[in-house]
C-alpha cells in the first residue's frame, strides 16, 4: 500500500480523499467544517480523525492540497474593449481558478477605484491593446491604480509597449509584468498571466487566507480549487502517456452560491459554410456563474428562468414557487431531507441552473442568408459534438433524477442557436473526487485517470429530440 | 513613448457578404507593401472593425464590399467611430459598392458626404489602394515629423 492523502480546503467544508497509488483506489472520503477564521489545522484534524474511522489509521507518503477557503482567490480584471482584451482578461482568470468580483473596460474612473478599493480584490489583472496598438488606456488606468494604496498586487499583462512604462507608473506597488493577453487580434495567450496568477496565489495569498499552517505540512505547494478540477477535467478527456482520455467533456458543478462549468473541447467551426466571430475561446475553458446556485443565488435563477418555467418543471403552483423560495433564500441550509415539494422545487431549480449556465458557457450559431445562401455564423464554442458530461453538486448528487437535470444542459430545441451537446453520457461525480484527482494528477497522473474512470459513474445516456 | 514601426491597417469586408478572395488578397497586398494588417475576414459588422482599431490602435480601416448592399452596411460607421474615440481615422471603401450599373462619379459623392476619406470603384487594382493609404497617413513625407 502506498497512501496518499489529497485535501480540499472548501469555503465550508475540508474534504478529504485517501488514495491508495499501488491499488489505484479510494481508500475512504471524509469532510469536516473548514476552519480557515481560527486554525485551518483543527478542520484539518476533525476531518482525519473522520476519515481515519473508514479507513483504519494509514500512513501517508504525501499530502497534497487545494483550497477555496476565505472566498476562494477573488480577482478584478481590465481591458479595453469589453468583447477582445478583457474578455481575454476575464478568460484568464477564471483558467486559473479565480473568482473574477470585478471586470471593466475602457478607462477606469474614480467611482471605478472606489467601487475596487470596496472590492479589495486578491489580485488585479491589468490588461489592454494588443502589442504595439493601443497604450493610452492601460496607462491611464495604471495612472488611475496608481493613486490608491498599495493593498493588492497588479499583473500588467496588456500591450507590451506600455508594460515598463505601467512598471513605472505603479512604482511602490507590487507589480508584475507579463506577457500580452491578446498580444494579436483574435490571438489568446493567457497562459504566461494564469502562471503569474498561480505563483502569486502560493507566494502571497496562501498566507493571507491563513493557509501556511496547513501548507508547511504538504507535499507540495497549494493551488485553487477549480484549477486542480480543470486539471483534472482535461487527464480524464485527454489521458496520460501510458492510457487515452474519454475525449471531449462538459462538466457542471451546482453549488449553493455560484454555478462553474467546465469544457474540455475544441468547439471550432466544423463545416465550411461557418464563420466564426469573436475571441477564439481556450480548449481548457471555465466560467462561473456568479448569480447562480441553489441557495445563496436561487433569486438569480429565478430570474433568468422565471417563476413561470419553474412552476411548469417542478409541478408547483407559480405561488407556492414563490413562497419557497423566499424561504430557502432565508434558509441557506435547508436540503429536501424527503419533502416531496422540496424536492420538486430543487429538481426544477437544479435544471434550471444547469441550463442557464451551460447555455451561457457554450457558443452559439446563427443562420445567415447571403448573396451566395445560408451562411451560419458561430460564436463561442460548438459543443455539440460533445460525448460525456460529468456533473456534480448536492443537487444532482442527492436526487434519483440526476439524468433529467443533466439533460438541460444539452441541446433542446427551444434554444436551437445555443450550441450545447447534442446526446451525450451523463456521469456523476457522487464522491467530489474531481479536485483530489487534480491534484494526484501532478504526481500520478496514469492513477488519477483510472482512479476517475472507475469512481465518476455513468447514470444514464441523455439525448434530446432533434428538431 | 516607442513609435509604432508600421501603419496599422484594419480591414474586411463588412456585412452578410462571404467574398473571401478579394480579401485574401488585399491582406497580402497591403502586408507586402509593409503595413500590419489586422483582418477580419468577412461578415464584419461595423463594430467590429471599431472593436478592432480601438485595441490595435489603427491608422486607418478599409472596408470591402462586393455584394451591392455597401451603401446600406457603411451608414453611420463615421458616427460611430467618433463616438468610439476614433476621431478622424482615415475610412477607406471598396468593392462592388453599389447596387446596379450606377456612375462611380455619382457614388463617390455618397461615400464621402457618409464621411469616407476614399471610394475605390470596382476592378481597382490594390496598388492604388496602397498608393491612397501612403498619402492619408503621411507616409512619403520625411520621417519624424
Amino acid at each position: 500500500m502506498n497512501a496518499v492523502l489529497l485535501i480540499d480546503f472548501g469555503s465550508t467544508y475540508t474534504k478529504l480523499t485517501a488514495v491508495d497509488l499501488d491499488a489505484q483506489q479510494v481508500l475512504g472520503t471524509a469532510a469536516a467544517y473548514t476552519t480557515v477564521q481560527t486554525d485551518i489545522n483543527e478542520g484539518l484534524r476533525k476531518g482525519l480523525a473522520e476519515l481515519e474511522k473508514k479507513t483504519g489509521k494509514l500512513e501517508y507518503s504525501a499530502k497534497y492540497a487545494c483550497s477555496s477557503a476565505a472566498g476562494g482567490l477573488r480577482m478584478v480584471a481590465c481591458g479595453l474593449v469589453p468583447e477582445l482584451t478583457s474578455e481575454a482578461a476575464r478568460l484568464a482568470s477564471l483558467g486559473a481558478g479565480a473568482k473574477v468580483v470585478g471586470l471593466y473596460s475602457y478607462q477606469l474612473t474614480e467611482d471605478d477605484l472606489e467601487e475596487i478599493t470596496r472590492t479589495a480584490p486578491d489580485i488585479f489583472l491589468l490588461s489592454g491593446g494588443t502589442d504595439g496598438g493601443n497604450t493610452a488606456n492601460i496607462l491611464h488606468n495604471a495612472r488611475m491604480l496608481a493613486t490608491l494604496p498599495p493593498t493588492f498586487p497588479i499583473i500588467v499583462a496588456g500591450n507590451r509597449t506600455a508594460a515598463r512604462e505601467c512598471g513605472r507608473i505603479l512604482e511602490g506597488h507590487e507589480v508584475y509584468l507579463c506577457e500580452n493577453v491578446m498580444p494579436k487580434f483574435g490571438v489568446l495567450n493567457i497562459e504566461p498571466t494564469q502562471k503569474q496568477i498561480r505563483e502569486i496565489f502560493l507566494k502571497r495569498i496562501v498566507e493571507a487566507k491563513g493557509l501556511r499552517q496547513a501548507a508547511v505540512q504538504m507535499s507540495d505547494e497549494m493551488m485553487p480549487t477549480p484549477s486542480a478540477v480543470l486539471k483534472a477535467l482535461k487527464l480524464l478527456a485527454d489521458g496520460c502517456e501510458e492510457e487515452g482520455g474519454v475525449g471531449d467533456l462538459v462538466a457542471v458543478d451546482v453549488g449553493g452560491a455560484t454555478t462553474d462549468i467546465y469544457s474540455i473541447a475544441d468547439g471550432m467551426p466544423e463545416k465550411m459554410n461557418t464563420v466564426y466571430k469573436g475571441l477564439p475561446e481556450p480548449y481548457a475553458k471555465r466560467t462561473v456563474e456568479g448569480d447562480i446556485g441553489m441557495r445563496y443565488s436561487i433569486r438569480g435563477i429565478v430570474e433568468a428562468a422565471g417563476v413561470k418555467k419553474l412552476s411548469a418543471v417542478s409541478g408547483l403552483t407559480p405561488e407556492r414557487v414563490e413562497e419557497l423560495v423566499s424561504y430557502l433564500s432565508q434558509h441557506t441550509d435547508v436540503v429536501p431531507n424527503g419533502d416531496e415539494e422540496l424536492e420538486a422545487l430543487d429538481q426544477a431549480l437544479a435544471s434550471m441552473a444547469v441550463q442557464t449556465a451551460v447555455a451561457r458557457h457554450a457558443g452559439t450559431m446563427e443562420e445567415t442568408y447571403t448573396m451566395m445562401g445560408l451562411t451560419y455564423v458561430q460564436s463561442g464554442k460548438n459543443l455539440m459534438h460533445v460525448k460525456k458530461i460529468v456533473v456534480t453538486g448536492g443537487s444532482l448528487i442527492h436526487t434519483k433524477k440526476t439524468e433529467k437535470i443533466a439533460e438541460y444542459g444539452m441541446y433542446s430545441a427551444e434554444q436551437p442557436a445555443s450550441l450545447r451537446p447534442r446526446a451525450a453520457d451523463v456521469w456523476v461525480d457522487r464522491s467530489y473526487i474531481l479536485a483530489a484527482m487534480g491534484l494526484l494528477s501532478s504526481h500520478d497522473p496514469l492513477c488519477a485517470l483510472h482512479i476517475m474512470k472507475k469512481e465518476l459513474e455513468k447514470h444514464g445516456h441523455s439525448e434530446q429530440e432533434n428538431s | 513613448m516607442e513609435k509604432k514601426e508600421k501603419k496599422v491597417l484594419v480591414i474586411g469586408v463588412i456585412g452578410a457578404d462571404v467574398h473571401a478572395v478579394g480579401n485574401k488578397i488585399l491582406y497580402h497586398a497591403f502586408t507586402e507593401a509593409g503595413f500590419e494588417v489586422v483582418n477580419l475576414g468577412v461578415m464584419v459588422s461595423q463594430e467590429e472593425y471599431i472593436a478592432a482599431a480601438i485595441e490595435s490602435d489603427a491608422d486607418a480601416i478599409v472596408i470591402s464590399s462586393l455584394y451591392g448592399q455597401g451603401e446600406l452596411d457603411c451608414r453611420g460607421m463615421r458616427e460611430k467611430c467618433e463616438e468610439a474615440g476614433l476621431h478622424g481615422i482615415p475610412l477607406l471603401v471598396g468593392g462592388n459598392i453599389v447596387i446596379g450599373k450606377q456612375k462611380f462619379e455619382e457614388v463617390e459623392p455618397r461615400f464621402k458626404a457618409m464621411g469616407f476619406d476614399r471610394a475605390f470603384p470596382p476592378g481597382t487594382a490594390p496598388e492604388t489602394t496602397i498608393e491612397a493609404l501612403r498619402e492619408l497617413l503621411h507616409m512619403d513625407e520625411v520621417s519624424g515629423t
